[in-house]
């Protein structure tokens, strides 16, 4: 019998796991979806919004208390599932997590000399930007060279799971998450700018 | 106990006899109340056939006025006629501050910080003045629809914060109104909007009213509405091209700065004329009194108009850009663009969204009443009417929400344009030695400093065992509901110490404020809420006593142990005789009693339904 006991799939700091509810899947299984880095966006959408469909709080309007706070929880959790598989570098860091691995937040970082030299390459890019001709064309054409170094890395990352490398894809996941940050950075400066314009 | 009827389609218990529920659009200007009728969404009208309220409240001694009466008198009597004052929900005197000068009433600082307006008939808050509005328009659907409203979905504009939003559903309470859900305006419109055109894909809202700017991308699919991103202004909208075209006309015209309120108030109302007028026509003639008898004439052109209000349709459309880039959206991929809001009928507005757009937006549906229509279609819906409906909304929050950490900074737990409902932690930590509490503040908006965000509330969690700085694990939780209304809690994981809040910000109304004021108003006498609650308590036992009993026959054997099933069946007993004979609060205590008992039923039975869903799935793409 489905026991309705605390969670215990709640390896991975961030998101918040309903308590009463018997979630030991992952993600993936939650989703129907194989445990893999490459991932079916269409099933991916399909699965999301079929499990919406039963959980969303909205189909419990006329209950009681109790459920809808279990399906505020249920699609929470959902919401979660869905916005961790569908970002490259979410979805990366979390398959390693369902394989033990930990990240620290606070201590973990890349140390490639190489690659911090060209972050710094990067940001001083993005710095420069609004002193160029044409501001925003430079932030988008900026925007576009670090998606594209993104996913070069998401790339090579599917390659060291698949061979179970699991500190290289530890380190590429880090590397990924420095392309996230630029990536915001990028964005913020891009707001920055048009409300400057008006 | 709905949850207990999900997805078994040949399980359904009786047919539930129609529910009455109607939506309803706040609007700075102008509010409107729709409900679905033998299958139609339509808005409803007053005896006099009129279907906009004009959201303006007149005090006197004598009484209140709200309405088209109301709005006569605003010139006449200025400070005791409250117009726009969806501008100053959820806002706390300090903010009003900043609006100063565009607000023309006396303010009153209230008990904590509440802030009054001083008026002939009393002191009122902006919930109680929304209140007032919201009340007509349940009286109003009342008469029509012949018999109490079991609930309403009340729009709110998408970038409203939570304070504003907390501010919305306070007024409600205390107009009588049972809140099934607050809704985003620009979404409501899109339900109107995909269930009228049968449209799937990328469209954009664009939603410009008297008072408030809501830009919403939202991606069609199957009767599925997801929001991607949302952006806007809660505080630009038509109002601020009156104010243009009034301080124009005021330095034409060689008015001084600092006339009279009445003034001042008939002034803003030629400047609003000015600008409908010249929706339709190329120029339009003015004329002003300036002082005392002295009166100015003149003429202001479409052009002149559009030079004036040139910035503010910037800031719409930079808002635009913005929400794009959250959805990951190109603008090409937008395959309709839905006008919304009295203020998209300025042709100026019209033409540089078709520019922004590459394509001309849709206008065919009347930018007044579609955002209450799409309300009462998601109130149909949530009030059970609708049991096999498809329909669903995902949406998201405006605004990032967080909380300030050491030397004013702020750390964002939930970034702005997540979907809701959510749920999130971050763990902090203590940096002194010894420290045994925590002072956590609330936050929401985009910038890295605390002083420039909304401060939504401030706790402290205490009981901190003292250990060295850094050594304390405090895990702080942010949970949205489907409202976007937070709550927010915070324990220390190795003493268990706990504290939690929900988000009340000091400018709404204490629960119990509502409560008094609910007593206290005429309407409600005593005895009427008293038999009110009864009858909603013994209407409540039997849908839980249905509900329970369906669920037993289907998956009582499967799922509960011996022990498990005679807890359950002794609390409905109990229950069984609470409605028979008990009071409200008897009845009510039984039902928790049913739930409590209930509650690892009803979640194996999610947790069985979720399996079945995706299971379902499966199945299918093998066929
Ligand atoms: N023909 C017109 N031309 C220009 N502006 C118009 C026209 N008709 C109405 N408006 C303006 O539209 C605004 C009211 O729009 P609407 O009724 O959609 O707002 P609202 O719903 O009350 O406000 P909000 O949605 O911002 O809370 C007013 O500023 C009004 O002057
Ligand atoms: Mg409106």
């Amino acid at each position: 019998m489905a026991a309705a006991r605390a969670s215990t799939s709640e390896a991975h700091g961030a998101p918040v796991i309903p308590v009463n509810l018997d979630f030991s899947q992952n993600h993936f299984e939650l989703m129907g979806l194989p445990v893999s880095f490459a991932l079916d966006r269409a099933a991916l959408e399909d699965a999301y919004r079929r499990l919406q469909g039963q959980l969303h709080p909205d189909r419990f309007a006329q209950s009681g208390d109790q459920e809808r706070r279990l399906a505020v929880q249920g699609a929470a959790w959902v919401n979660e599932a869905y916005a961790t598989l569908k970002d490259d570098t979410r979805r990366a860091r979390y398959l390693l997590t369902l394989k033990g691995v930990e990240f620290n937040d606070e201590r973990d970082t890349a140390s490639d000399p190489a690659f911090l030299m060209e972050q710094m390459e990067l940001r001083e890019a993005l710095e420069e930007a609004p002193e160029a001709a044409d501001p925003l064309g430079r932030l988008d054409a900026l925007s576009g060279d670090i998606a594209a170094r993104r996913s070069a890395l998401s790339a090579q990352f599917a390659e060291a799971l698949d061979a179970d490398r699991v500190d290289e894809a530890k380190t590429l996941v880090l590397k990924m998450r420095f392309y996230d940050k630029l990536r915001d950075e990028a964005r913020r400066t891009a707001e920055r700018l048009e409300d400057e314009l008006l | 106990m709905a949850l207990l009827q999900i997805s078994e389609p040949g399980m359904s218990t009786n047919p539930h006899e129609h529910r009455l529920a109607v939506g309803i659009d706040l609007g700075t200007t102008n509010s409107l109340v729709a409900s679905v009728r033998s299958g139609m969404a339509e808005t409803l009208p007053d005896a006099e056939g009129r279907h906009l309220l004009p959201s303006v409240v007149h005090y006197s001694a004598d009484g209140v006025t709200v309405g088209h009466e109301a709005k006569r008198r605003a010139a006449l009597d200025p400070l005791n006629t409250i117009a726009s004052v969806k501008r100053l929900m959820g806002r706390g005197v300090e903010d009003l501050k900043t609006l100063n000068g565009h607000i023309p009433y006396e303010f009153v600082a209230g008990e904590g910080g509440v802030p009054r307006i001083r008026t002939a008939g009393g002191d009122v808050t902006p919930v109680q003045v929304s209140a007032e509005i919201l009340k007509v328009l349940r009286e109003r659907a009342e008469a029509s629809l012949g018999g109490e409203l079991s609930g309403a979905v009340i729009t709110v504009p998408a970038y409203f914060d939570d304070a504003q939003r907390q501010a919305t559903k306070d007024a409600a309470t205390l107009a009588g109104l049972n809140v099934f859900r607050l809704l985003n305006e620009p979404t409501a419109a899109a339900i109107a909007y995909g269930l009228d055109k049968g449209q799937e894909g990328v469209i954009a809202v664009y939603d410009l009213g008297g008072g408030t700017f809501d830009i919403s991308i939202l991606r069609l699919s199957k009767g599925v509405f997801q929001v991607l991103a949302t952006g806007g202004d809660s505080a630009l909208g038509g109002d601020d091209f009156d104010r243009a075209i009034a301080e124009w006309i005021m330095q034409e015209a060689g008015m001084a700065g600092e006339s009279d309120h009445q003034r001042m108030r008939k002034l803003m109302m030629d400047a609003c004329a000015a600008k409908e007028a010249l929706s339709d026509s190329d120029e339009t003639e003015l004329s002003i009194q300036v002082a005392g008898d002295q009166v100015w004439n003149g003429c202001i052109t479409c052009e002149q108009m559009n030079c004036l209000i040139e910035p503010l349709i910037n800031k719409t459309l930079a808002a635009c850009r913005r929400a794009l880039r959250d959805a990951g959206v190109e603008r090409d991929e937008v395959i309709d663009v839905v006008m919304v809001g009295g203020s998209t009928r300025v042709p100026h507005v019209r033409q540089r969204v078709a520019e922004f757009f590459g394509r001309e937006p849709r206008v065919d549906i009347d930018p007044d009443r579609v955002v209450a229509v799409g309300a009462a279609l998601q109130a149909d819906v949530l009030a059970g009417n609708k049991p096999d409906e498809e329909m669903l909304l995902l949406d998201v929050i405006p605004l990032s929400l967080g909380i300030e950490t050491m030397g004013g900074l702020v750390e964002h737990i939930i970034p702005r344009n997540t979907t809701i409902p959510v749920a999130r932690a971050q763990e902090f930590t203590t940096f002194k030695d010894g420290q045994t509490a925590m002072a956590l503040h609330v936050v929401q908006g985009e910038r890295d400093v605390v002083d420039y965000n909304r401060s939504l509330a401030r706790f402290t969690l205490r009981g901190i065992p003292p250990m060295v700085a850094g050594a304390a694990r405090i895990r702080v939780t942010f949970q949205v509901d489907a409202d976007g209304l937070l709550n927010v809690s915070a324990r220390e994981e190795l003493s268990g110490a706990h504290a939690s809040i929900e988000v009340k910000p000091s400018y709404g109304l204490t629960d119990s404020e509502i409560e008094t004021m609910l007593r206290d108003s005429m309407s409600h006498a005593r005895e009427d809420m008293e038999a009110r609650r009864l009858r909603e308590q013994q209407v409540e036992a039997d849908r839980v006593i249905e509900a329970l009993d369906a669920a037993l026959a289907a998956d009582g054997e499967a799922l509960l142990e011996a022990a498990e099933r005679q807890a359950i069946d002794a609390a409905r007993e109990r229950l069984v005789a609470a409605r028979a004979d008990g009071d409200a609060e008897t009845i009510k205590r039984a039902i928790q009693g049913v739930e409590k008992a209930g509650e690892a039923f009803v979640a194996r039975r999610m947790n069985q339904s979720i399996r079945k869903a995706m299971a379902g799935h499966r199945v299918e793409e093998f066929e």
